[in-house]
């Protein structure tokens, strides 16, 4: 179907399946017990991280899965992208599209451009000259170009580029008078429009922003596959696996390389793009080497050179910080009353320092350990237990026909 | 005139830390072959250091002092630290006056023992595996140490005093014949630069003149010839890791009153240090030092009021700008030896 074979299609199944039911997959406690307000993840905020940022790590394992360059400044074009989209709505319209075509297209250009510069060099050199340029980037945003008292005000630096009432708007410019800030909008569905269904004591949200990012995402991910099936990606793993080789035998590398690069530059500008959609507002903080390493972190967690598992690692990351965030002592406390009362506090003291604010040092020991131990990231790890069972059910079976043969 | 002296005194403060820190990276580089980005968390390790270090001299317990008395007539209660109370009230004021050049001693052995741990238990499992999961693994150790740093002392910063002797300022103009008021430069960051040359030329000697030294550097030069000639090479490369730990310790306790030590500074400072190292050179520690004082100084031209108005925003990306220039033209930095790195 749609070019795919027939493994690939049954993976863009699953994941459509799993991205349209996701306000259902989600959402498996009932409407106010306590599992509720911890682990489900049905909400429209959430959902829309979950499939923006499955976007921007599909397009980051283009260039990091494929050609094995590590690009320590990709949220660079996710800020780029962010930054580009709002400053369409404040122009044109509230449509969600041109915004996101011209998100797509400025961090193409950017892309383009960086990428033309950091990738005539390789290995560590290039990971520190996107990290340089990223962080350029930022402090650009965040200083010159976002100091509201200069001519140059792009980005409204700490503050963050947002909508106000006095913006042109182009197209919709009669819609904008009513006193209130217009909302994004697809042709007349606003993203922040949401039905909910209620059965039972659960109640599902489906929301008009999610099930767009949905659609690109899926469209992203199909896009992907294509590339990782196309002869192109080839070429992209032969630079992975032997660039020098490559390189002798007459073959010029950059242009597959900075295809590579401008491919997954569009792909955060688009994730940005959506970002914004869904809430017009841009900070410079998007763009900070902090958020570039988190994008390293997911694709790493997922697994990097997986079809699935840059969606792994996104939606793994997005549920984790969710949840981790939302557990502080009271929590912990409940959870633990079985436990003697000197155990407990003793527990509960040194788990305090993994969740709540904490949870980012979960992050990072997560990441040491699938670094240090499953390099494939979870993705492997699932793999692995799976020829668990399967070598255990072949040896079974090996088992069986060799009592079975002394029967017949 | 006075204005470009003010610059470049100004750059060496930061300049002095930036070559520290880029000694360190250079020297762990050079030696195992490892991008360290756990690099500038030792640096906020050292910061913290001063910092725990002034905290321990300053626990205290409550005493009734009966010479004094408060309002209503009851002797009154004060907070005596058990510094003072051991050595009597000068000398122990002395001492919590001084807990910031003390931390130097305090944090040495502290930071060597993390440096061999960091190699033993954790880098030395990496020399195999390709570059891209070294950088992982040592920023994924980052993230761990920045955010227990952060778990233990809090997210703010907290400000560490220099001794009182180095609180004020030194009038340089007068020195040179300008008026007063021209050149004025605090005490503390002469301390630091000359603190930073001491060490930074300690490293050098030791590297020259010690037949330790020229062993690590035999083994820098050629790692498989040393190992043939009967060396454990693994053993001292250990050893230089710590030592790099410790110059990268050394700088973040005499940063600390500079710049009040938060839990982010260390990576902060550790995406320029990068920057830095490229542009002296992977492997080159004269380049590290030169680049680092050169950055730092430019970082400082660049934060004049007469360059901003020209190029507005030029103070934020000169150093970026620097590297990108540098590392398309010259690609093996200001004194990169051939060979190093240059995939």
């Amino acid at each position: 179907m749609l070019g795919l074979n027939k493994k690939d299609t049954t993976l863009l199944i699953i994941v459509a399946f799993m991205a349209l039911c996701a306000p259902f997959i989600l959402n498996p406690f009932p409407e106010g017990s306590s599992m509720a307000q911890m682990f489900n993840a049905g909400y429209p905020d959430l959902m829309q991280r979950f499939v923006i940022f499955g976007i921007l790590v599909i397009g980051f394992n283009i260039l990091f899965g494929l050609t094995g360059y590590l690009s320590f400044g990709h949220a660079a074009f996710l800020g780029i992208g962010s930054y580009s989209a709002v400053w369409m709505f404040k122009l044109i319209g509230m449509n969600v599209i041109p915004a996101i075509l011209l998100s797509m297209v400025v961090s193409g250009v950017f892309a383009l451009l960086i990428g033309y510069v950091s990738l005539r060099r390789s290995g560590i050199y290039f990971s520190i000259l996107t990290l340089a340029f990223a962080q350029m980037c930022y402090n650009l945003a965040y200083s010159v170009l976002g100091n509201p008292a200069s001519s140059y005000n792009l980005t409204n630096g700490e503050t963050g580029l947002q909508l106000s009432l006095n913006d042109p708007r182009i197209l919709d410019g009669a819609a904008s008078s009513e006193g209130s800030l217009p909302v994004t909008n697809f042709f007349g569905v606003a993203m922040r429009d949401s039905v909910q269904l209620e059965i039972g004591s659960w109640l599902f949200t489906f929301n008009a922003g999610y099930y767009l990012c949905a659609l690109i995402m899926l469209i992203s991910f199909y896009v992907s596959i294509r590339i990782f099936r196309s002869p192109f990606g080839l070429m992209l793993r032969a630079v992975k696996s032997n660039q020098q080789r490559m390189n002798y035998t007459g073959l010029n590398t950059k242009p597959y390389t900075l295809a590579a690069f401008v491919i997954s530059g569009i792909y955060a500008g688009l994730a940005g793009g959506l970002l914004s959609s869904m809430d017009p507002l841009a900070g410079a903080e998007r763009m900070h080497w902090t958020a570039s390493g988190e994008i390293v972190i997911m694709a790493i967690l997922g697994g990097v050179g997986t079809l699935i598992g840059p969606i792994v690692g996104a939606g793994f990351n997005e549920y984790f910080k969710n949840i981790l965030s939302k557990i502080n002592d009271s929590v912990l406390h409940q959870w633990l009353s079985f436990l003697p009362d000197g155990l407990e506090d003793a527990i509960v003291g040194v788990l305090h320092f993994f969740v709540g604010k904490g949870w980012h040092l979960s992050l990072g020991v997560l990441f040491m350990v699938v670094i240090i131990f499953l390099p494939g990231g979870l993705v492997e790890g699932g793999q692995r237990v799976s020829r668990l069972f399967r070598r255990n059910k072949t040896s079974d079976d090996a088992d069986n026909a060799s009592h079975s043969t002394p029967a017949e | 005139m006075d204005a470009i002296l003010l610059q470049i005194l100004n750059g060496l403060d930061k300049g002095s830390a930036y070559a520290l820190i880029a000694l360190g990276l250079t020297l762990i580089f050079g030696t195992l072959g490892v991008v360290n980005f756990a690099h500038g968390a030792l640096f906020m390790i050292g910061a913290f250091c001063a910092v725990t270090l002034s905290k321990i001299l300053n626990a205290s317990y409550e005493v009734i002092d009966e010479t004094k008395a408060d309002f209503l007539g009851n002797p009154l209660k004060v907070k005596l630290t058990y510094v003072e109370s051991w050595f009597g009230p000068e000398t122990g004021a002395a001492i919590i006056d001084w807990a910031v050049p003390l931390a130097i001693l305090f944090s040495i052995p502290i930071m060597i023992a993390i440096g061999f741990i960091m190699e033993r238990g954790l880098i030395k499992h990496f020399y195999k595996r390709p570059h891209a999961d070294q950088i992982l693994v040592t920023f994924g150790l980052a993230i761990v140490l920045q955010e227990v740093i952060k778990a233990i002392y809090g997210a703010n910063p907290i400000p560490t005093g220099a001794p009182a002797v180095f609180r004020g300022s030194f009038d340089f103009g007068v020195l040179l014949g300008y008026e007063a008021n021209a050149i004025i430069y605090p005490y503390w960051r002469m301390v630091y630069f000359a603190f930073s040359a001491l060490i930074i030329g300690g490293v050098f000697a030791f590297l020259q003149f010690t037949t330790f030294g020229m062993v690590v550097r035999a083994g820098m030069a050629d790692r498989e010839t040393v190992e043939l000639l009967g060396i454990n090479i693994d053993r001292r490369f250990t050893i230089m890791f710590g030592v790099a730990a410790a110059v990268a310790g050394l700088a973040g306790v005499m940063y600390a009153p500079i710049n009040s030590p938060n839990y982010h500074m260390g990576m902060d400072f550790l995406v320029l240090s990068f920057v830095v190292v490229v542009v002296g050179g992977m492997g080159s520690l004269p380049g590290a030092v030169l680049a680092g004082f050169m950055l730092g100084i430019l970082e400082s031209f660049a934060s004049m009021n007469e360059v901003k108005n020209i190029f507005p925003g030029i103070d934020q990306i000169i150093i970026y700008l620097v590297a990108i220039i540098i590392i398309l033209t010259r690609p093996r930095g200001l004194m990169g030896r051939k060979g190093v790195m240059e995939d």
